[in-house]
């Protein structure tokens, strides 16, 4: 056979085991009705009760504090939902489904892109349940606004999906679980400016800030949405891809890599 | 041969798991790797399979070097886990059809093959269910047919009826036969279940602490090493003439029965019972592989939990 033919064909097949794995993750996401009704109402008692709690005093200048912290609440949907995706491999790593998919010809690397792309989807579905809520709390989308923040939920996702496989790659058990949600998850969340402004914060909490890459995804999604933000669309969407580009890689690294 | 290892040996720190193991494997035969929980089956297994590299040695399969080839190998193997590997929260259909995109089978031909292998194992009428609500015996049956769904030149078997009470047993032991037929294929399988080995391989190598201690087809292992025995109730038994005959090793009276000992095990019942005058009860046994593996290792077989197996796969991952 001509080699140009033969790596054809290999990389027909690794786009084939790709497709597989997102298929299965998909189904999975969609048949476990459960989960995604949690993830649901999980962010919208942020919005109506912390949101409308806080905003009943407190309001972001012409802008409510539910609309305000509404691209915040969105980042916390897709952080929590891609980051445990990853951490799951955990699990698959011990039984079932994914001891075949090890064993089959697909090299490490598409596994991970399978993975990491059906963490992608259960993000966007997840996020796309949350924007169709915005109009509720204040917010109005163009076709720009909706694109701009679906871009910077991709991102996020990818990134995101890539750090929790990239650390669930490397753990032995579930205990590990906890921690990733104080260390990570947590300090991710609550030092990007999702709930407050960062123009006057105290030096340190404002370098911490500045240093962590969803302020600027937050920043990016609030410019779209709601005309506030603290940096240029440019630099957000850059310090994204810097993100996926980082974690994508580490990502596939640990996988590589992984026992 | 369509698998040769050449004193392929897995070490871990301090456990020689695989130790020199020389074997050649014929294409279409079925292969049976017997010993106990713990012998260094499923981590020879592994090897072949290249979800463990070997620590030395090397072995090819189906005419690729494992250490360099393993993508290739992977294509023409297919493995059965004894752990369950399907999808609980996908159909049938569904983990066959996941199968057959990761294995490339072309997308012309996968619906065809989806169904020929449900029908295969008798599992057409429940392929829409999800596999949560399987038995363990169509759980398995389902991942049989998976493994043969991109017609793999070799199917790895491991413990394929682990778990399965005796009834289903049988029925896995049917469906083997008739993949092994139908497709063709060279079947590799370890068991300890001394039966499976006898009544499904062509050959048997018989392992313990990560050695070959013993090769051959089963009867052809009953021979060397077990005895048949003789037991009968006679009137007049000719003892001396009994005691003369070459194939007899030894004639003790037990009960008012007569017991001999044969050296080998086979057809000499009738001389002997010619010796033995008018007979009332005559009794005998045949050597089990169990005698052999109780002559060759000195012991039975071990047992070990199921969650020791698990960790042995999260290792072979490390491949």
């Amino acid at each position: 056979m001509d080699r140009s033919i033969r790596e054809g064909w290999f990389w027909m097949n690794e786009l084939w085991g790709i497709y597989a794995l997102w298929y299965r993750e998909v189904k999975v996401f969609l048949r476990e009705k459960s989960r995604l009704v949690s993830s649901t109402i999980n962010p919208l008692i942020w919005l109506v009760a912390f949101g409308g709690g806080l905003g009943a005093s407190f309001s972001v200048g012409e802008t409510t504090y539910q609309a305000f912290i509404f691209p915040g609440v969105l980042m916390l949907v897709v952080l929590f939902t891609t980051i445990f995706f990853g951490l799951y491999v955990v699990w698959d790593k011990k039984i079932d489904f994914f001891k075949e998919v090890l064993v089959s010809p697909l090299t490490r690397t598409s596994i991970f892109v399978g993975k990491m792309l059906g963490g992608c989807t259960d993000g966007l579905i997840q996020s796309g349940i949350i924007i169709l809520f915005g109009p509720i709390f204040g917010i109005t989308y163009t076709p720009y606004s909706l694109g701009i923040t679906l871009l910077f939920v991709l991102l996020l996702a990818m990134g995101t999906t890539s750090l929790g496989l990239a650390i669930g790659s490397q753990m032995t058990s579930f205990e590990g679980f906890g921690l990733v949600q104080s260390l990570v998850i947590m300090p991710l969340f609550f030092l990007s400016g999702a709930l407050y402004e960062i123009g006057n914060l105290p030096a340190w909490l404002g370098a911490v800030t500045y240093a962590n890459p969803l302020t600027y995804i937050v920043d990016g999604m609030r410019g779209a949405l709601l005309g506030i933000s603290s940096f240029p669309m440019a630099l957000d969407l850059g310090v994204a891809l810097a993100y996926v580009v980082l974690l994508v890689a580490i990502g596939t690294i640990s996988f590589e890599r992984m026992t | 041969m369509i698998i040769r290892t050449f004193g392929i040996t897995k070490k871990y720190k301090n456990l020689t798991a695989v130790d020199h193991i020389d074997l050649s494997i014929e294409e279409g035969e079925i292969f049976g790797l017997l010993g106990p929980n713990g012998a260094g089956k499923t981590t020879l297994l592994s090897m072949l399979a290249t979800l463990l590299p070997p620590t030395e040695g090397t072995a090819t399969v189906n005419g690729y070097d494992v250490r360099r080839d393993p993508g290739k190998i992977r294509s023409s193997i297919g493995m059965v886990f004894q752990t369950p590997s399907s999808d609980d929260i996908l159909t049938g259909r569904e983990n066959l059809y996941l199968h057959a995109l990761m294995y490339g089978v072309p997308k012309e031909e996968r619906t065809k093959r989806i169904e020929e292998a449900l029908s295969l194992v008798d599992l057409t009428e429940r392929a829409g269910d999800l596999v949560k609500t399987y038995s363990g015996g169509m759980r398995r049956r389902l991942e049989l047919a998976r493994g043969l769904l991109h017609r793999p030149k070799i199917l790895f078997l491991d413990e394929p009826t682990l778990g399965l009470d005796p009834q289903t047993r049988q029925h896995i032991w049917d469906y083997i036969r008739r993949l092994a037929e139908e497709e063709s294929v060279t079947i590799i399988i370890t068991t300890h279940y001394m039966e499976e080995a006898d009544s499904l391989c062509d050959r048997v190598a018989i392992i313990d602490h990560g050695s070959v201690k013993a090769l051959d087809s089963p009867s052809g292992l009953k021979m060397k090493v077990g005895k048949s025995m003789i037991k009968a109730r006679a009137e007049r038994p000719d003892i001396d003439s009994i005691k003369r005959l070459p194939y007899v090793a030894g004639v003790s009276l037990e009960e008012g029965a007569v017991a001999i000992t044969l050296t080998e095990a086979g057809a000499h019942l009738q001389e002997i019972i010619s010796y033995l005058g008018v007979v009332s009860y005559v009794e005998l046994r045949e050597p089990t592989l169990n005698d052999v593996f109780l002559h060759i290792t000195g012991k039975g077989i071990r047992e070990e939990s199921p969650q020791e197996w698990t960790e042995a796969y999260v290792r072979a991952g490390s491949g």
